[in-house]
């Protein structure tokens, strides 16, 4: 058993790695809570081929849409278990007691939440994409905008979890205040997967995302604190 | 500087210096709007390219801007009670929401009767339209927010961060006829000092942009004082004050 360390000698890196390694230990003991979400994207994805028929051409020009809005609702799905469990059993107060500052404890656990529902997304939306006729040369942009966009729903999902929180009816609330959000970098990653399938350069699109990778990266982290501050009271 | 704004901070103070404007914005909004509607209508030349359908401009433009207006008016109380902790201030925005909302909705929905006749269809998912659209959405979602708590003060506070992080839309809705390429025309009158448009369709705008502005006015004071009394009904001077008003209804 390590010893209790004195919590106020911590640096930010270490309250980071501290908070993270738990998050994803918590996570890697409810399996349940990473391969759901999963399930819900790989079988959202396959309604689709099967609600508009099976063509090759139309699918392959609605894949970038279907891939991203499945990819949004899987994540949406996942949110609620970023402060909910920690709310019930007390903890998240416990953390927003201690002396390290709010931000980054939020920042470790979105960064962990992002590493639990994020990347699984990305690693299996190519599979997805072979089903759906994606055309051959979108795959590098399918990737790079999920690898830029995915960090951005989960940041800014984190504040529309710590504004509703502490509500008993909060999930369809959740989805009221966040999907709005997500609108900009559905529109841009698509886009910018549209792009790529004529053989154009999509940088610019690229760029948008990444600005608001960045954007919400750095700001984000203080709305979270303050919605927590409100949420918990 | 600014000591002459403190007994505001009070409610009873706002409550009755927002009902002294009441009469006043009730009586020049109806001249202006009946002025400005009457001239717009009926007198103002027609569009030599689009007839007399470009005249639902003189609702469309006044409910679109304002919807942005009260978006940012939102927002600026939203700060200030985050910075100052004004309560007023949590008040005055849940004044402001539903009308905002409402404006949204009426710009979209006379965009859509301007755009049929014009551009051919109803609705296209052109860049200022979809991000007109989210506001819509943005607003619905702060209603939604200040509903789902039982504390107004928590409510307020929590509509307030997603005041804040949805300000980034207002930008984009303003400048998205100038950053990409759109089937909705560019800006024609706030251009300020060379409006492209002839005075003599300008001047039943500006009758109905300031009969419209004293019209939100008027909606969002008497929506403030009701919020007023919402938050401080335990008060002893809503007490008083519901007392004597139903004292005096018995006695006429």
């Amino acid at each position: 058993m390590n010893k209790p360390m004195p919590a106020t000698n911590l640096s930010y890196r270490s309250v980071f790695a501290l908070i993270f390694k738990r998050d994803l230990t918590i996570a890697l003991r409810h399996k349940d809570d990473i391969i759901n979400p999963l399930l819900f994207f790989v079988i959202v994805v396959t309604l689709f081929p099967l609600g508009i028929g099976p063509e090759a051409q139309t699918l392959s020009r609605i894949a970038p849409g279907i891939i991203w809005v499945a990819a949004l609702l899987a994540t949406l799905l996942s949110l609620d278990r970023l402060f909910k469990s920690d709310h019930s059993d007390g903890s998240l107060e416990q953390m927003l007691l201690s002396p390290q500052p709010i931000f980054i404890l939020v920042l470790a656990k979105i960064v962990a939440h992002w590493f639990i529902t994020g990347l699984p997304l990305i690693l299996i939306a190519p599979l997805l994409a072979v089903l759906l006729h994606l055309n051959e040369q979108s795959y590098g942009a399918l990737i790079l905008t999920l690898l830029l966009g995915t960090p951005v729903l989960s940041l800014l999902g984190a504040i529309g979890v710590a504004l509703t929180v502490g509500i008993k009816k909060g999930g369809v609330l959740l989805s009221l205040l966040v999907l709005p959000l997500y609108i900009p970098v559905l529109i841009f990653a698509t886009s910018a997967i549209d792009t790529a399938a004529l053989g154009l350069p999509y940088s610019g699109q690229l760029a948008i995302i990444a600005a608001l990778f960045f954007g919400s990266l750095t700001l984000a982290p203080f709305a979270v604190a303050a919605a927590l501050k409100v949420s918990t009271n | 500087m600014w000591k002459w704004l403190h007994p505001y901070a009070n409610p009873e103070v706002s409550y009755h210096f927002a009902g002294k404007l009441l009469p006043w914005l009730t009586v020049l909004s109806v001249l202006f709007l009946s002025i400005g509607i009457v001239w717009a209508l009926a007198f103002a030349p027609a569009d030599y390219q689009q007839g007399h359908s470009f005249r639902i401009f003189y609702i469309h433009v006044p409910a679109a801007s304002l919807s942005m207006g009260i978006y940012l008016g939102m927002a600026i109380a939203a700060f200030t009670s985050m910075v100052w902790q004004f309560k007023l201030a949590d008040a005055s925005a849940a004044a402001m929401a539903p009308v905002g909302a409402i404006f949204t909705a009426i710009a979209l929905i006379t965009g859509a009767a301007w755009g049929k006749p014009m551009w051919g269809t109803w609705w296209i998912w052109d860049a200022r339209l979809t991000s007109e659209l989210i506001l819509l959405f943005l607003y619905l979602g702060i209603i939604a927010l200040h509903s789902a708590f039982e504390d107004k003060n928590l409510a307020g506070k929590a509509a307030g961060i997603l005041t804040l992080v949805g300000v980034i839309n207002l930008p984009i809705i303003k400048y998205s006829v100038e950053w990409w390429n759109t089937l909705h025309q560019g800006s024609t009158v706030s251009k300020l000092g060379k409006p492209s448009m002839t005075m003599d369709m300008l001047w039943p705008f500006l009758f109905c942009f300031i009969g419209f502005i004293l019209l939100v006015t008027l909606i969002i004071c008497i929506r403030f004082r009701s919020e007023i009394l919402a938050r401080n009904s335990i008060r002893p001077w809503v007490r008083t004050l519901v007392l004597t008003q139903t004292a005096l209804k018995e006695n006429s």
